[in-house]
C-alpha cells in the first residue's frame, strides 16, 4: 500500500484560547472520498481551512503527497497550487463572468495561456450542463449554478485534492441535487475529495470513509455504511438518531 | 386553470385600479404644482416688498456690475478648473498609492506602512488653507533649487496633500468592505497576496467608491478658491479685484454661479451612480 495522499496528524487549533480542532488524526488514500460529519462547530469547516492553510494550525502537522505543509517556510501559494477548495457560499468573484472566474487562476497562477484556459473551461461547463453561462455573471445564476460554477472553477486548476465545505448548506432543496450530482461524477473519475456536509444521506451515499467530530475530536471513522448502519460510539448514535429524527437521512 | 399570458384580457377590476391610479397622479401632480407657485409667489412679494431689497440687489444682484466683471472672473476660472484638471488625477493615484501601502503586511514593508499612516494623520489633520499658506509662502522661503514657484502650482500641491490623505482614506475603506470571503477564495486558488488584491479586491472595491470620491471631488472643485491666498488670478481674486474698484459684491456672485456651474453637473452625477449602485444591488440580494 503506497503512502496516503494526505496525512494529518495530531492537529491542534485554537481561537482566541477556545480549542477547535483538539488532537486530530485523518489519513486520505488518493481517489478516496471522505466525509466529515458532524454537528455545528465540531470543526469540520476548520479541518479544511487548515489543510489548506487559510488557517495557521497550532499543533500537529499536516503532509501532502510526502511532504509536510504545515513546516516553516512553506510557500502556501504552492500548496494551494495541489488543493481546490469549495465554499458554502459560493464565493464566486461577482465583478467577473463564469468564464473570467474559471480561467483566472490558470491564467495567472499555472500561466496558461488564455485560449488554453477558456477552451478547457468551456469543456468543463459543457460537461457540467452550464455550457450556456459561460458569459453571465455570478448574479444572475441561481445557488445552484452557482455552486457548480464554483466547483469547476476549483477543478479547472487540475487538483489532486478538493476540499468541499458543507457545499450544499446554503441551497434549496431542489438545487441540492444537481450539486450532488456534480461531485458524485467527480469521485467516478477518481478525485480524491474530503467533504464537510451536514447532507447524511449524500454522505452514506458517496463516502468511502466517513469520520464523525465531536468538539474537535475525531471519534469515530469507518466506511460509510458501518458509521451509519453500526456505530459504535454512543455519542456518533446520538448524533445520528437526532438527524434520524429531523428526518434528514 | 389560468390562462396563457398571450391570450391575457385585463379584468374590470385591473381596468378600474389603473383608472384610479391616473386619477390620483393627475391629483398629485396639479396639488404639487399649485403649492409650488403659491409659495415662490409669497416668497417674491416677501423679499421683493422687505425695505432691505433695493440696497440687497444693488450690492449683490446688481447686472451691469456682473456682465463687467464676468469675462475676467471666467478667465480667472479657467485657472480653477485647470488647477483642478490636473492636480485630480495625481490626488487618484497617491490616495491608491497610499491606501495599499496601509495593506501591505510584509515585515520588509514596516517603514512605509508607519509612513502612510503618518502622512493620513498629519495632512488629514490640518485645515486645508492652513496647508496652502504652509507650501504657497513656506516653501518657496526656502530658496531650494528645483523648486516651483508659480503660486498656482505651489497651491495646488497643497491640495494634492490635503485630499489625497481624504482620498487614501477613501480607498482603503473600500478595500476594508470587500468580504474577507473573497480574498480566501482567491487565495485558495493559489493566487498570490498581490494577485488576489489586483484581480479580486481592487476592481470591486474601486466600483464601490465611485460615488464617495465624485463627492470628495465636488469638494476639490470649489477649494481650488483657496489658492487665492496665493495670489494667482483664479476666479476668487479676480472677483475680489472687481470688488475692491467698486464696493460692490455682484462679481463674487459671478464667481460663486461659475463654481455652482460647475459642482452641481458632478454631484447629480454621482446621485444617479448611487441610485444604479443601489438598483444593482436590489434584485440580486447580495
Amino acid at each position: 500500500m503506497s503512502r496516503p495522499l494526505l496525512e494529518i496528524e495530531g492537529l491542534w487549533k485554537t481561537y482566541h484560547a477556545h480549542p477547535v480542532l483538539r488532537g486530530v488524526d485523518l489519513n486520505v488514500d488518493a481517489h478516496e472520498v471522505v466525509c466529515l460529519i458532524g454537528a455545528s462547530g465540531s470543526g469540520k469547516s476548520t479541518l479544511l481551512r487548515c489543510v489548506n492553510l487559510l488557517e495557521d494550525v497550532d499543533d500537529g502537522a499536516i503532509v501532502l503527497g510526502g511532504d509536510e505543509i504545515t513546516a516553516p517556510g512553506t510557500d502556501p501559494d504552492e500548496v494551494r497550487k495541489k488543493i481546490g477548495m469549495v465554499f458554502q457560499s459560493y464565493n464566486l468573484f461577482p465583478h467577473m463572468s463564469v468564464l473570467d472566474n474559471i480561467t483566472l487562476a490558470p491564467v495567472r497562477v499555472h500561466k496558461r495561456s488564455r485560449r488554453d484556459a477558456q477552451e478547457r473551461a468551456r469543456e468543463l461547463l459543457d460537461r457540467f450542463g452550464l455550457a450556456d453561462k459561460a458569459g453571465e455573471y455570478p448574479d444572475r445564476l441561481s445557488g445552484g449554478q452557482q455552486q457548480r460554477v464554483a466547483i469547476i472553477r476549483a477543478m479547472a486548476c487540475d487538483p489532486s485534492l478538493l476540499l468541499l465545505d458543507e457545499v450544499t448548506s446554503a441551497l434549496d432543496p431542489e438545487l441540492v441535487t444537481e450539486v450532488m450530482g456534480i461531485i458524485r461524477e467527480l469521485k467516478e473519475q477518481g478525485m480524491t475529495m474530503v467533504l464537510a456536509t451536514h447532507e447524511m444521506g449524500f454522505a452514506r451515499d458517496i463516502a468511502d470513509t466517513v469520520c464523525f467530530l465531536s468538539d474537535g475530536v475525531l471519534l469515530e471513522r469507518g466506511p460509510a455504511e458501518q458509521i451509519f448502519s453500526d456505530p459504535q460510539e454512543p455519542r456518533t448514535r446520538e448524533f445520528l438518531r437526532r438527524v434520524l429524527a429531523s428526518g434528514r437521512l | 386553470m389560468t390562462a396563457p399570458a398571450d391570450t391575457w384580457v385585463k379584468s374590470e377590476r385591473q381596468l378600474a385600479r389603473e383608472r384610479a391610479h391616473r386619477r390620483a397622479g393627475l391629483r398629485h401632480g396639479s396639488i404639487a404644482a399649485a403649492s409650488t407657485i403659491l409659495c415662490v409667489a409669497v416668497v417674491a412679494v416677501v423679499v421683493l416688498s422687505s425695505p432691505g431689497w433695493p440696497r440687497v440687489h444693488e450690492t449683490f444682484f446688481n447686472w451691469g456690475q456682473f456682465t463687467e466683471a464676468l469675462p475676467d472672473v471666467l478667465s480667472g476660472f479657467w485657472l480653477n478648473v485647470k488647477i483642478f484638471l490636473i492636480a485630480e488625477p495625481v490626488i487618484l493615484v497617491l490616495g491608491l498609492l497610499v491606501a495599499l501601502a496601509r495593506g501591505l503586511r510584509s515585515p520588509l514593508f514596516f517603514p512605509v506602512r508607519m509612513l502612510a499612516v503618518a502622512y493620513t494623520d498629519v495632512f488629514r489633520g490640518i485645515p486645508t488653507i492652513l496647508l496652502v499658506y504652509l507650501v504657497g509662502f513656506g516653501l518657496p522661503a526656502l530658496k531650494l533649487q528645483g523648486l516651483p514657484s508659480d503660486p498656482a502650482v505651489l497651491g495646488g500641491l497643497a491640495l494634492v496633500l490635503s485630499y489625497g490623505s481624504y482620498v487614501a482614506e477613501v480607498f482603503r475603506a473600500g478595500i476594508d468592505s470587500i468580504h474577507p470571503s473573497q480574498r480566501a477564495a482567491a487565495r485558495s486558488l493559489g493566487l498570490s497576496q498581490a494577485q488576489a488584491l489586483r484581480f479580486v479586491v481592487l476592481p470591486q472595491a474601486v466600483r464601490r467608491v465611485v460615488p464617495p470620491l465624485l463627492n470628495d471631488f465636488a469638494s476639490l472643485q470649489k477649494d481650488t478658491a483657496l489658492v487665492a491666498v496665493l495670489g494667482p488670478l483664479e476666479a476668487l481674486r479676480q472677483a475680489q479685484i472687481h470688488s475692491a474698484d467698486t464696493f460692490n459684491y455682484t462679481p463674487y456672485l459671478a464667481a460663486a454661479v461659475l463654481f455652482i456651474a460647475l459642482t452641481v453637473p458632478m454631484a447629480r452625477f454621482t446621485d444617479h451612480l448611487a441610485v444604479r449602485a443601489e438598483r444593482r444591488r436590489a434584485p440580486g440580494g447580495k
